[in-house]
């Protein structure tokens, strides 16, 4: 398997170049967010007042983000097995996180039609492998509580991640790996 | 009369959550082992991915998958056992300190209010009382990408043997990827509707791809699996001749009017570890 290196976020050249199918190791910076978190998001979205985002919005724009929770760190770890969550649950909330800056996703399996048509021409999903919790672990090198840290394993962190082997699952261009 | 205390349950609990989160039974690595040697491309990349996942995980001790899951416990009781101390909250004692103590993920939250209830408890327990003085606590910790894409059937007569194969294959295809297969498929037909699912969720027990006793069902099974593979899902969803590792189907009598039949989806990683006392 040939890996092509990107950095996150996501450059525009790859944001509009990558397609479905190539395999990549990831570095640079993302946010975990899942079901609670989104839902706080999405919240926080449906309520701003006028143009621009939310007071208080916790995520950079570009910024990539990853449906994670964690097991808590052991000592020594930088943190637990932090494999991908289904991103299906996502699907509801995630036009409106595109919206507000997401360029690049990140979890396991497919997404709803709405999903594939907000990634047009301004974001990218990446697959990775549900269950592989400690090999991704590995490529995990720092991490900071970004929001929200009394939802435990659901809060909003901020890492940096070298080298997470992940896959292409559906590009800018409509291209979807899952689609028969 | 032989008495169990309570301290004994907790420490066999408590170490049977983390025996079962790190260490994937062997009969499921080589399960993998045999699926990637026959994929190519993202399917066996996936494969090997989740093969060295396993190695590392058991070497640190730590969890394979970070959704450590609900506490399935098992729970076979000899009748002539007597507990000294509640046993339900020794079994919920062991959850959580299994869970703290290994530094597990507490995934567990009320069903409406979604607050975490800080420990993964409580347990789901399933108590069998049996003959002896034994007791033997079985834990399957279940994720919730699979177990969220499980169903329940409740089929007429009249659909019968295709019927059922029909509704075990449903199921594992619109799982798809969400399951994390490739995994097994527990499948309880016959019952009530809740014996029927719980019969589905002991078959994720049984030791992998050993088929059923019953030649109508090892016929069954082997049907269903080549069906499920047919799918072309495969690893992760990623396309491959590997969709499910197994299925295991068990039946018991049910009522002259109806036909319940629950699938059970686990993914591949297929966890649990027993305690004898």
């Amino acid at each position: 398997m040939e890996y092509k290196r990107i950095r996150l976020p996501l450059s525009n050249e790859d944001i509009l170049g990558l397609r479905a199918g190539e395999a990549v190791l990831l570095s640079g910076e993302l946010y975990t967010a899942r079901d609670a978190a989104h839902k706080r998001l999405f919240a926080m979205l449906q309520g701003a007042q006028g143009a621009g985002l939310p007071q208080g919005w916790p995520l950079s724009a570009p910024c990539a983000i990853y449906y994670a929770g964690p097991c808590p760190a052991a000592p020594g770890e930088v943190i637990g097995p932090c494999g991908p969550t289904t991103s299906a649950r996502m699907d509801v909330y995630t036009p409106a996180i595109l919206s507000a800056g997401a360029t690049a996703l990140i979890g396991k399996g497919p997404r709803s039609p709405a999903v594939l048509a907000a990634l047009r021409g301004r974001a990218v999903y990446f697959a990775v492998t549900g269950g592989a919790g400690m090999l991704i672990a590995s490529s995990i090198k720092k991490v900071e509580m970004a929001a929200f840290p009394e939802l435990g394993t659901e809060a909003i962190r901020r890492f940096i991640i070298e080298d997470m082997p992940a896959i292409v699952a559906c590009d800018s261009a409509g291209g979807n790996l899952y689609a028969r | 009369m032989r008495i169990i205390q309570s301290e004994a349950i907790v420490s066999a609990v408590r170490d049977a959550c983390i025996e079962a989160c790190c260490c994937l039974p062997a009969d499921v690595t080589c399960a993998l082992e045999k699926a990637r040697d026959q994929e190519t491309g993202h399917a066996r990349a996936v494969l090997e991915q989740l093969l060295e996942n396993a190695a590392l995980s058991a070497t640190a001790m730590r969890p394979c998958c970070q959704d450590t899951g609900m506490a399935v416990v098992f729970a076979d009781i000899g009748q002539e056992v007597h507990f000294k101390g509640d046993f339900n909250a020794a079994v919920n004692e062991g959850v959580s300190a299994g869970y703290h103590e290994g530094y597990l993920r507490k995934s567990v939250v009320s069903a409406l209010s979604r607050e975490n209830t800080g420990d993964n408890t409580p347990a789901i327990l399933h108590i069998r009382l049996v003959p002896g003085d034994s007791l033997e606590l079985t834990i399957a910790p279940k994720g919730f990408g699979s177990e969220n894409m499980s169903r329940v059937y409740m089929l007429t007569p009249a659909q019968g043997k295709a019927g059922v194969l029909d509704a075990v294959v449903e199921t594992a295809l619109c799982a798809g990827a969400c399951a994390c297969p490739p995994g097994v498929v527990g499948v309880g037909i016959g019952g009530t509707m809740e014996a029927a699912a719980l019969l589905a969720k002991r078959q994720l027990l049984r030791p992998l791809g050993r088929p059923s006793a019953e030649p109508e069902l090892a016929e069954m099974e082997a049907e269903a699996l080549e069906r499920i593979n047919q799918s072309n899902i495969g690893p992760m969803g990623l396309s491959g001749k590997t969709t499910a590792l197994a299925v295991h189907m068990a039946q018991m009598p049910t009522h002259i009017a109806g036909l319940p039949v629950a699938v059970n989806m686990q993914c591949h990683a297929c966890r649990h570890a027993s305690r004898r006392l």
